[in-house]
């Protein structure tokens, strides 16, 4: 309980330094919007609008893809998992998220803090934009939100609430800001040349991975195995799982930051893709097990979303058959894997997240063709190595930047509900509540 | 008097309340229930993980008669909720010592 509380302390005090730190910068910049390059009204209302679709596939997207496929006692739980993402990972993105990940490069690895509290963050054209730098920044921070609440899926159903709301500091901190650094801010992997349209690896390998160091970490639910542990809400899945589908079109078009051809191209790949998957996975599973499910149909689908995302902007409508196709197989492949290593990554965020966005990546080597991105069929078979380290350099970061994180969280506040509050579901126990009278 | 449990098919239930009420049976009561018999479980399967379902979903009928309709009451049962295949569920008889009709306090086969 004392550690707890000091733990508790330090963060709050960070944070008010940051805050007053912020409230400083923010005044020493008012005033700097001269001379600027043209905004565009078109790209504007597009990124603006792809903002407001990534968050949808948070919530309700994936709270309900999630909440789905728990057991009712602890529906709220999960749900909340996504919700308190949103609410979290926004607030340290606009503290020093932001500036971790896009301030000035630093020796390739971070970002400078000039950023911090959105200093210096204003209505000027971002560099090699016609968007507000306020609009890249909220469109960025919608993708910080999703990474965080998509490794809650290891972690359902056992793991402490306040431990949660930690962790999504530290890991948007430490993990999520220097990969997005890496990738897209002017780090090492970006001056690599390493292709990454939309997060295959910042986004979908790195929380995959964390899913796995988080699922080794915290150890099996109780009852792993043995009891039933079956999704007790379907539907609620399958409505997840569409609206993650919609949202999807935000993360991809969107990633062309502009309302353009580039955008119209990562559109369709990545509708292609996400249809492809489904029948993939449906089929495979058709196949092996007698009948086709429904929750292999959403899984299927979103594995094929996940597969694109790197790719989205870099390959043709055909290419992106079998990058969806490929996806849903793979990760098909993956979950049925799982259930024989015997770790318990419970909504299989490493099966599908992890695998997909791996495929993902290393298909971007393959297919490339469009979009200045040339990959291993097009005759340009370096990128595939490219495409190999970077996912390399992902899986290492992630998965032992999170098991550090989440190993001082176990010593010092520890991870897990007690065996009792996992019996009684998480709603209860963590939240006083029940989803269902 | 006699006391009816009666463990159906859920989706007999309908044909089997409809056929009693016919006979002049004045009421019964419904409770949705889990059970197996030799129909066993099924199984059912998440992402490749298989559950295998021991209690299935099953509909108890209870109902007091007197006993002359016991006859026709376990006929008109035991027809209704037929289909043929294994999992048709059973019927229970028990003797009834006394029923009492909570509202006017009268007793005996009146009450039923």
């Amino acid at each position: 309980m004392n550690g707890k509380r000091i733990v508790l302390c330090k963060v709050i005090s960070i944070l008010f330094l940051v805050i007053v730190l912020s409230v400083f910068g923010v005044t020493a910049f008012a005033d700097d919007s001269s001379g600027a390059a043209p905004i565009s009204a078109g790209d504007t209302a597009w990124v603006l609008t792809c903002s407001a679709l990534v968050l949808l596939m948070t919530i309700p997207g994936l709270a309900l893809f999630y909440g789905g496929m728990v057991r009712n006692k602890n529906v709220l739980s999960t749900m909340m998992h996504s919700f308190i993402s949103v609410c979290i990972v926004s607030i340290v993105w606009v503290l020093w998220g932001y500036s971790l990940a896009f301030g000035t490069d630093i020796s390739g690895i971070i970002g400078s803090l000039e950023f911090l509290g959105l200093s210096g963050v204003g209505t000027d054209a971002f560099s090699g934009t016609a968007i507000p730098q306020l609009a890249f920044m909220v469109f960025q921070l919608m993708f910080a939100v999703i990474t965080v609440a998509l490794i809650s899926g290891a972690i359902a159903e056992r793991m402490k609430f306040s431990a949660f709301v930690l962790f999504a500091v530290l890991w948007a901190t430490f993990i999520y800001a220097p990969l997005a650094h890496w990738v897209w801010g002017g780090g090492w992997l970006q001056g690599l040349g390493a292709l990454d349209f939309a997060g295959g690896t910042v986004v979908h390998i790195s929380s995959g991975v964390a899913a796995l160091a988080a699922a080794l970490v915290l150890g099996k639910r109780h009852g792993y195995g043995s009891e039933n542990l079956s999704p007790h809400n379907l539907p609620f899945t399958i409505v997840g799982a569409s609206l993650l589908w919609v949202g999807w079109f935000g993360f991809n078009a969107g990633s062309a930051l502009a309302a353009n051809g580039i955008a119209a191209s990562a559109f369709v790949a990545t509708h292609i893709a996400t249809a492809a998957g489904a029948l993939g996975w449906v089929a495979v599973e058709r196949i092996y097990r007698g009948k086709p499910t429904v929750l292999g149909a959403a899984s299927g689908a979103v594995a094929g979303l996940v597969a694109i995302t790197p790719a989205a902007g870099f390959v043709g409508p055909i290419s992106a058959i079998w990058v969806g196709l490929g996806g849903g197989l793979l990760c098909y492949a993956a979950v049925m894997w799982k259930s024989k290593l015997g770790y318990d990554d419970a909504l299989d965020v490493l099966g599908i997240h992890g695998i997909g966005g791996t495929w993902g990546a290393i298909a971007t080597g393959l297919f490339a063709s469009v979009g200045g991105g040339t990959g291993l069929f097009f005759g340009n078979p370096n990128q595939v190595v490219t495409q190999f380290v970077a996912v390399g350099a992902t899986w290492i970061f992630s998965f032992v930047g999170t098991f550090i994180i989440l190993k001082i969280l176990d010593m010092t506040i520890g991870l897990r509900v007690t065996k009792e509050e996992e019996v009684l579901g998480l709603d209860l126990s963590e939240h006083h509540e029940r989803a269902y009278a | 008097m006699k006391f009816i449990q009666a463990i159906i098919k859920p989706f007999k239930l309908d044909e089997v309340k409809d056929a009693l009420i016919e006979l002049g049976v004045q009421g019964m009561t419904v409770t949705e229930v889990k059970g197996f018999g030799r129909q066993k479980g099924h199984t059912e399967t998440y992402r490749g993980t298989e559950y295998q379902v021991d209690f299935v979903p099953k509909i108890k009928l209870e109902l007091a008669i007197p006993d002359n309709l016991e006859q026709k009451v376990l006929e008109t049962i035991a027809r209704a909720a037929k289909t043929g295949s294994i999992g048709d569920g059973k019927i229970f008889v028990s003797e009834v010592n006394t029923v009492i009709r909570i509202r006017t306090g009268e007793s005996g086969e009146g009450a039923v």
